[in-house]
């Protein structure tokens, strides 16, 4: 099977009407404090007319109003009708708006945008997913997704990496997931306190003990740009081509729709193109500084 | 009604009534005027508001009137100003989300409200620049509701250049100076002794309907004739000349080249070449909430890739060096806008030289890449 | 807390992957000066600053490097499993631990003296050359992982 990305579909258009700038109303309907700076929210449309489907590794565009709008990923179950999850770090202005939400109040929304994981292509191949610190959000809908259908592809490994114990996201799935016997959850921290029974490293001292075929396999990285970096070329050293790699990058993101030229890095704009690319692509872009 | 593809001759005298035609058909009539010493674009209400008798000289940094020996209307070059502040506002509001203490909120979007608009004295290079702002706006998946409802409403009445700027590079690009397609109307002012008259030409049904009424006499082969030598003169004094070949992959072969660090060395990173670009259409956009935040608007505005904080994340800017930011404009410009958008984004009109304060010359600099890229692979670009 | 100390052959040293392939010349000269141990949790293997005499080789559990000062926690840097190995600073003058070294879960390791393994190095430079293609992408690895906590890669 290529590893060329399957059709996708047009961009969706905003929930709202006519523009697709224009946001739809959401009520947040679940908050969980993941971590010191880190909410999980729960948002189904004010009034209650139904979600688009959206592809994992897709994005929203989400405001408290007055207060900014931001680009976040959707982190929850593609599986699961009637809402979008967001997992939102308070980073600025409109992120800590978000994350301060609470249950029955106000966020406009629009989207989903982007282009996403391409889950087809794991069909019948082993699967290596390796995420750092808030990068595991992008990327819980194609674990959940990879699990729905688990008998379609091989081994399915894991690897989050978080900058301490504390930092952890969705601590209890992962601790379900860990328990699984159909996939390996490897969870590292970069430094831990004698408290912390887990392992300790960063995620890329992982890979060597990461178990695939590298003739037969893909890998989906998201987190920090030099974390992934350096986990591709780990990855590559143990036999995975780099067109087998697929990466999700981060700029700012102000339309999300192609419109506005913030996003860019060299041909793409990511919120159209990306934010999911092929590595081999994108590894000569990412060498050069400042672009 | 005139047809489509039908040659005119107005008359000098008779051009208010071109006017006076377009504000029947319910035009708002916007063009070149003379204001703070420059040609820009605004109102047009009368001939008395065309630059009749001025002409430019442009150089790189360097922009003067000067008058005319004639009394030319369209006897200049294009200006620090491009139609794209009547497509794409240098600020506009998006919506406003009215929240009124209830559980939801309404988005209304803006009036709409936009005259019909008529652009008069359209260059060739500027209808190019209208194209590649369509395909940006409008051309993909996601259509940007405010630009459509204005470009539905714009007529285009094009005017053929006579003569080239010093900053014009044109022919270079493809997109002029001869205006081929892409307007309602098309004019040629032809002057000399004793004659001033207008060649038209009709490019649209609603071209021809705005006609009715102006009084016209057919173009003969003789007028027809003397239009394109204007044209042709313009085409053979262009004032600056772009290699274009193989330039996508030059540059993107060469995004290390010492080049960059050269004109980042001279550029002040002053946003005025993406200001005056007629296709540069980055912009930020802004939240404006009232006291109490039930009403908000939402708003853009024109950004430029040359501002530092156009790149920024949460952990600061990507492109936190001059000559990262110049790379980013003259690589999107020349190269990437071809993978994004599927065509060049420079027209040629060389506004970003003219308006350069520093006199910067983005021919001169793809030059300047091209060569450095030529010494390093005949190997002589090291020291002996 | 002594730890229970067991001889071994130079085929178990050769069992662990870190050794397999090494001649058996090379592996019988260390043999003499190596044991297996087995560690229970909590023991500490070595403290910052202690002498460096021995190389670890783990076969079960899980061993912690922690980096310890008097008004800090103890901070754990890496953890490792089957298969790693730990404690080169015998090969590295002045041959002094350079981390607290602790078992947190029961561990078994294959302990080698430094004082042998430098006379073998020396003694088989085709094995020595061989062990030191292993050791150096390890510590290769470390250092590249030690830039990116200090990067502090997914800091806000």
């Amino acid at each position: 099977m290529s590893t060329a990305r399957e059709p996708e579909g047009p961009v969706a258009p905003s929930p709202g009407h006519g523009s697709p700038l224009e946001p739809a109303p959401f009520t947040v309907r679940a908050r969980a404090q993941d971590t010191r700076d880190t909410v999980t929210l729960a948002l189904a449309p004010t009034g209650g007319t139904g979600v688009r489907p959206f592809q994992p590794g897709q994005f929203n565009m989400l405001s408290v109003p007055g207060r900014g709008e931001v680009a976040i990923s959707i982190s929850g179950d593609p599986g699961r009708a009637g809402e979008w999850v967001h997992t939102v770090r308070s980073l600025g202005l409109a992120t800590q708006a978000l994350a301060g939400s609470a249950v029955g109040s106000l966020v406009a929304v629009r989207g989903p945008y982007g282009r996403g994981w391409p889950v087809e292509s794991a069909g019948g191949k082993d699967v290596v997913i390796v995420a750092g610190g808030v990068g595991l959000a992008p990327v819980r809908p194609l674990v959940l997704e990879l699990l729905r259908h688990r008998d379609r592809i091989g081994r399915l490994e894991v690897t989050y990496g978080a900058r301490t114990p504390e930092d952890l996201l969705y601590a209890s799935e992962l601790a379900e997931w860990r328990r699984r016997t159909d996939a390996r959850f490897q969870v590292t921290v970069d430094a831990a306190g004698r408290d912390w029974y887990g392992d300790v490293g960063v995620v890329t001292q992982r890979i060597p003990d990461t178990r695939f075929d590298g003739r037969n396999a893909i890998a989906y990285l998201c987190g920090p740009e030099i974390m992934m970096r350096l986990t591709a070329e780990a990855l590559e050293a143990r036999g995975l081509p780099r067109e087998a790699i697929w990466v999700s990058l981060e700029r700012t993101m102000q339309c999300g729709v192609g419109l506005c030229g913030h996003c860019q890095l060299g041909p793409y704009l990511l919120c159209r193109d990306g934010p999911v690319l092929p590595y081999g692509d994108l590894a000569p872009l990412l060498r050069i500084r400042g672009l | 009604m005139p047809d489509v593809g039908s040659r005119w001759i107005l008359a000098r005298a008779e051009f208010p009534s071109l006017l006076g035609a377009l504000a029947r058909a319910g035009y708002r009539v916007v063009g070149p005027t003379v204001r703070d010493g420059a040609i820009v674009y605004g109102s047009i209400r009368s001939v008395a508001d065309l630059p009749e008798g001025w002409s430019d000289r442009q150089e790189p940094g360097t922009y003067r009137l000067e008058r005319r020996e004639d009394r030319a209307l369209f006897g200049f070059n294009v200006g620090p100003h491009s139609w794209k502040k009547y497509q794409f506002p240098p600020r506009e509001q998006l919506f406003t989300l009215h929240r009124d203490g209830s559980s939801t909120f309404e988005v209304a979007p803006p009036p709409g409200d936009e005259p019909p608009t008529a652009y008069l004295g359209v260059r060739a290079c500027e209808i190019a620049a209208l194209r590649i702002q369509d395909r940006v706006f409008v051309g993909g998946a996601a259509i940007d509701a405010g630009y459509a409802r204005r470009k539905s409403r714009r007529l285009v009445v094009a005017v053929q250049c006579g003569q080239a700027g010093g900053t014009c590079f044109c022919v270079s690009m493809g997109t002029g100076p001869a205006v081929r397609d892409g307007f309602d109307l098309s004019l040629t002012e032809l002057i000399d002794a004793g004659r001033h008259e207008f060649l038209v030409e009709v490019g649209s049904p609603e071209g021809a309907r705005v006609l009715e009424g102006v009084p016209l006499r057919p173009a003969d082969a003789s007028d027809v004739r003397a239009g394109e030598a204007r044209v042709a003169h313009a085409a053979s004094s262009m004032g600056r000349t772009m290699e274009t070949e193989g330039i996508h992959d030059l540059l993107l072969a060469n995004l290390e080249s010492p080049a960059w660090e050269d004109v980042g060395r001279r550029c002040l990173a002053c946003t005025n070449c993406t200001l005056a670009c007629p296709t540069c259409f980055c912009h930020s956009t802004e939240e404006v909430p009232d006291l109490s935040a039930e009403h908000v608007e939402r708003w853009r505005r024109w950004d430029s890739c040359f501002n530092l904080s156009f790149s920024e994340l949460h952990a600061g800017s990507v492109r936190t060096t001059t000559s990262a930011r110049y790379r980013q404009w003259l690589t999107h410009k020349l190269a990437t806008w071809f993978d994004q958008f599927g065509s060049s984004g420079c027209v040629g009109c060389g506004r970003c030289i003219t308006w350069c304060p520093v006199g910067i010359d983005l021919t001169a600099e793809v030059r300047a890449i091209r060569s450095a890229a030529a010494r390093t692979r005949s190997g002589s670009g090291g020291s002996p | 807390m002594s730890a229970p100390v067991r001889p071994i052959t130079a085929t178990e040293l050769g069992a662990h992957e870190f050794l397999s392939g090494l001649s058996a010349r090379f592996l019988h000269g260390l043999v003499p000066e190596a044991e297996r141990r087995e560690l229970p949790v909590g023991h500490t293997i070595a403290r910052a600053g202690d002498p460096a005499r021995e190389f670890f080789l783990i076969e079960v559990g899980k061993v912690a490097l922690e980096i310890a000062a008097h008004d800090r926690p103890h901070l754990t840097v890496l953890t490792l499993g089957p298969g790693e190995v730990f404690g080169w600073s015998w090969l590295v003058a002045p041959h002094l631990w350079r981390v607290d070294a602790r078992a947190v879960k029961p561990t078994r390791v294959l302990v080698v003296s430094g004082t042998a393994l430098r006379r073998a190095l020396d003694a088989h430079p085709t094995d020595g050359y061989r062990f030191l293609q292993r050791l150096v992408p390890i510590l290769a690895q470390r250092l590249d992982a030690t830039q990116l906590q200090v990067f502090d890669v997914y800091r806000p």
